[in-house]
Formats: structure tokens, C-alpha cells, sequence
């Protein structure tokens, strides 16, 4: 059918306009109401371009963190194990790049995965490599699974605005892609 | 979703993977379409062989580049850590610029074999359609190119959507993929005339870009210009018009004729 419409100059015309002339009505329908682009924070979800799921979690060596109390930083949340190699890889990296970042706004979240993990190995893995930012402790999972955890070490980069804009799956992460995603962040206005 | 397997310490990115299933099976297209077209490449033993060095060095100068113009947006990191230019991951990639770096790299290698530009197009075509099918299972595997909430009347979620993502939603990857082994399919076909005209690759790229205009409007993720528009189905539109007016003007030998001269 196609050759046939196409051997003939006045069809193949016909069907340039038809199809062009339902493409832009279906364009034009198809539009995003306005509501629906300015209606504030996006909802949450552990992916790009959604709001980070909040948690509240105990911190290792006491007090709590909130992660929609952190609103106006650059968040960076670690979900890491004692166990997992790749999470011993790159542990050294987030320390530097936080140590050089955190004046500028900068707050590393390491999320011990408690629940299959234990306190005194997450306590002696952090005096390991002497890590200086917070560590919370899942217990229960409930953030991992929030979190949709399904490989470690996973991480999420979280603008300003509490906006997932990276997540990177696995590990080792090197010192330049730590740098290259927090510093994107660190760019924008508070 | 299943962005990866994990393989004792390794997590294996699927995704990844189907991409490159993707340029497998497309080059393996490529080369017997190649092969059907059957023209005189004077400056080549075999256009098959010549087709497939083609995507390959294409391919290769994408990922390179890729990596190579991430790294210059954060030379800084880089210059302080130039190993991490080898890391094994494809966050550090920018793959708009890998794009065209490797379609010019490719573009590059072609005007220097000689290769004949319309067979040359129509030997791609059907690996362009068998690599959007690929990335149509990749988004699938990643839960990229995600869709809207996909509800009915009464709120009630449509019986084929997916929860993805903290909601119901339009399984806009299976669209896509279903839709781009729907334009494989018609390209093997060959529907307009023999190959090597640059006709079947044209019809590629009106068939996708058509594809795109209608199934866009389900995604979840578009983004938006002015006038709450979306910018990939208006692109499409437009690639869609221009497709279209380049088969209109092969279809004339003698406009054909004044636009080559």
C-alpha cells in the first residue's frame, strides 16, 4: 500500500498532509497543562527528577537526622555495608571530596545498612577510614526499601531543592565523578 | 525494572548490555543488508566489511568521546585524578556529545572509503531500527523514558499499566520497543523500492519519528517548552515533515536532479 501511495506524487501529497496535519493536532493535545509543570516539588521517588524519599534515622554514636531538615544543602546519602568491597573502594574518595566540599554546603549521609550489617562493624569500619560525616543506621531496612535498594554501594546525589539529579548504581565511584556530580549541585543558587 | 545482575562482586549493567545486544544484531543487519544492496564500492573489497568498520569505529569514537568531553566539563576532578578517565562506569559519560562525535567519526570514515552515500544509508536502516528496538529494552531495564500515571475513569489504574516508580504508570518503554520492532519489521520489508536509493533509511526515520510524535505524549518524563508543548514531539514533527519531503523530492527524477546539481 505504501509503494502504491508512493508512486503517486498527488497521493504521497495527500498523505504528507495527513499525517503531518494529525501529528500537530495530536501535538497540541498532547500538551502538559500548566498546573501540572508548576505545581511545586515533584513527588517522591528514588530516581532523577524526583523528590527524595525523607527518612529519619538514628545516627551512629547517637542523635537522629532528618533529610528534609537538610532542605537548602547538597546531600549526598551513601547506602553502604561493611561487607561490600566496592563500598570499602570508595569510602577513602566521598571522605575527600567531603572534607573539601562540606564549607561550601556539602553533607555525605553514609547509610550503614544496619539490617544486614552489624553496629560494631559499621563502627569499626567508620574508625577504619576515619570518616568524619554522619553515619545513619537503617535497622530495619524500611529506608533501603524506600529506597528501592538493589545493589551496594547506590547513590544518590540530592540537589539544593531535595531532588534526586544523579544515582549511581555500584561501585567503586571514582574521586572525579564524586567531584563532577556535587560540584554541579554546589553551582546552583541555595 | 532490572538495572543490573549482580555476578559475585560485579554488578552487571543490563542495560548497558542491550545496548550493545542492539549494535550487535544491528550490524549483523547491516552487513546483510550491505550485502542485498550489492553496489560498486571501487574504493573497498566489500561494502559488508566496509559497513561494519563503519558502526564499529563509530561506535568506539562515541564512547570515547563520551568520556573524553564529560572529562573536560570537570578538568579540574580529572586532572587530579586522570585514572578515573578508564573508570568502568557510565555516569561519567555525556552522551549527547558521544552522539555526535561518533556519527562524525563514522561520517569521517565513510567519505574516506568512498563509500556510496545512499546504499551506505539504506545498508544502516535496519540497524537504526534494530538499535532503537534495543533502546526501547534498555530504558525498560533502567525505568528511563518512564511513563504518566496511566488511570481511567474513577481513578482506577488502566489494566496495563505498570507501577513504576511510586505510581501506575503507561508502560511507555514496551510502546517504544513494540513500535520500533514494528518499524524493523516494515524496513526488512523494503515496502518502497529496491535498497540503495536511501529510500528504506528515510522511511526509518519517518516511521520513528512518527512513533515518537504519538507515543510521547504517554511519557511521564517529556520535558517541556512554552506553552506546555513537548519538545521531542515537536522535534519529531519536524524530522517527521523533513522525512517525508526528502521521499517526496526522491520520488522526482527531475527534482531530484536540480537538488543534486
Amino acid at each position: 500500500m505504501i509503494s502504491h501511495l508512493y508512486k503517486d506524487t498527488r497521493s504521497w501529497n495527500t498523505l504528507m498532509a495527513v499525517v503531518l496535519g494529525l501529528g500537530l493536532l495530536w501535538t497540541f493535545l498532547s500538551r502538559v497543562p500548566p498546573a501540572t509543570t508548576t505545581g511545586g516539588a515533584p513527588p517522591p521517588s528514588p530516581r532523577e527528577g524526583f523528590s527524595a524519599p525523607d527518612f529519619t534515622l538514628d545516627l551512629l554514636g547517637g542523635g537522629q537526622v532528618t533529610l528534609s531538615q537538610l532542605r537548602g544543602k547538597v546531600v549526598m546519602v551513601n547506602l553502604w555495608a561493611s561487607w561490600c568491597p566496592p563500598c570499602r573502594a570508595e569510602m577513602p574518595a566521598i571522605e575527600k571530596v567531603y572534607r573539601t566540599h562540606k564549607d561550601l554546603g556539602l553533607v555525605v549521609l553514609g547509610v550503614n545498612t544496619t539490617f544486614q550489617d552489624t553496629e560494631a562493624e559499621a563502627a569499626t569500619f567508620v574508625r577504619e577510614f576515619g570518616l568524619t560525616f554522619p553515619i545513619p543506621l537503617d535497622r530495619t531496612g524500611a529506608t533501603s526499601n524506600r529506597y528501592q535498594l538493589r545493589g551496594l554501594p547506590t547513590t544518590f546525589f540530592i540537589d539544593r531543592q531535595g531532588v534526586i539529579r544523579s544515582v549511581v548504581i555500584g561501585g567503586p565511584m571514582s574521586e572525579a565523578l564524586i567531584q563532577s556530580k556535587v560540584e554541579d549541585l554546589l553551582q546552583q543558587a541555595p | 525494572m532490572f538495572p543490573f545482575l549482580r555476578l559475585g562482586p560485579f554488578l552487571l549493567q543490563l542495560p548497558g548490555l542491550a545496548l550493545l545486544a542492539g549494535v550487535w544484531l544491528g550490524s549483523s543487519l547491516a552487513e546483510k543488508e550491505a550485502a542485498r544492496i550489492n553496489v560498486e564500492t571501487p574504493h573497498v573489497a566489500s561494502l559488508p566489511a566496509a559497513i561494519y568498520n563503519l558502526i564499529f569505529y563509530g561506535l568506539i569514537a562515541g564512547i570515547v568521546g563520551a568520556r573524553l568531553t564529560y572529562a573536560a566539563r570537570y578538568l579540574s576532578a580529572y586532572l587530579a585524578n586522570p585514572l578515573s578517565l578508564f573508570a568502568l562506569t557510565p555516569n561519567t559519560l555525556w552522551p549527547g556529545a558521544g552522539l555526535v562525535i561518533g556519527i562524525a567519526v563514522a561520517a569521517l570514515y565513510g567519505r574516506r572509503k568512498g563509500l556510496p552515500f545512499r546504499p551506505t544509508l539504506d545498508a544502516l536502516a535496519p540497524a537504526l531500527a534494530a538499535f532503537m528496538a534495543a533502546l526501547g529494552v534498555a530504558h525498560f531495564l533502567s525505568g528511563d523514558a518512564f511513563g504518566a500515571p496511566a488511570y481511567g475513569p474513577g481513578s482506577v489504574a488502566l489494566p496495563w499499566a505498570i507501577y513504576l516508580w511510586d505510581d501506575y504508570r503507561h508502560p511507555t518503554q514496551i510502546y517504544e520497543t513494540l513500535a520500533a520492532l514494528a518499524v524493523l519489521f516494515i524496513t526488512l520489508k523494503r515496502p518502497l523500492a529496491q535498497p540503495g536509493e536511501g529510500l528504506n533509511f528515510l522511511l526509518v526515520v519517518a516511521l520513528s519519528a512518527a512513533a515518537r510524535v504519538f507515543l510521547e505524549a504517554f511519557r511521564g518524563d517529556s520535558v517541556i517548552w512554552a506553552g506546555g508543548f513537548r519538545a521531542a514531539q515537536v522535534i519529531a514533527l519536524f524530522v517527521l515533515a523533513a522525512s517525508l519531503w526528502l521521499m517526496r523530492v526522491r520520488a522526482q527524477p527531475t527534482t531530484l536532479s536540480a537538488v543534486e546539481t
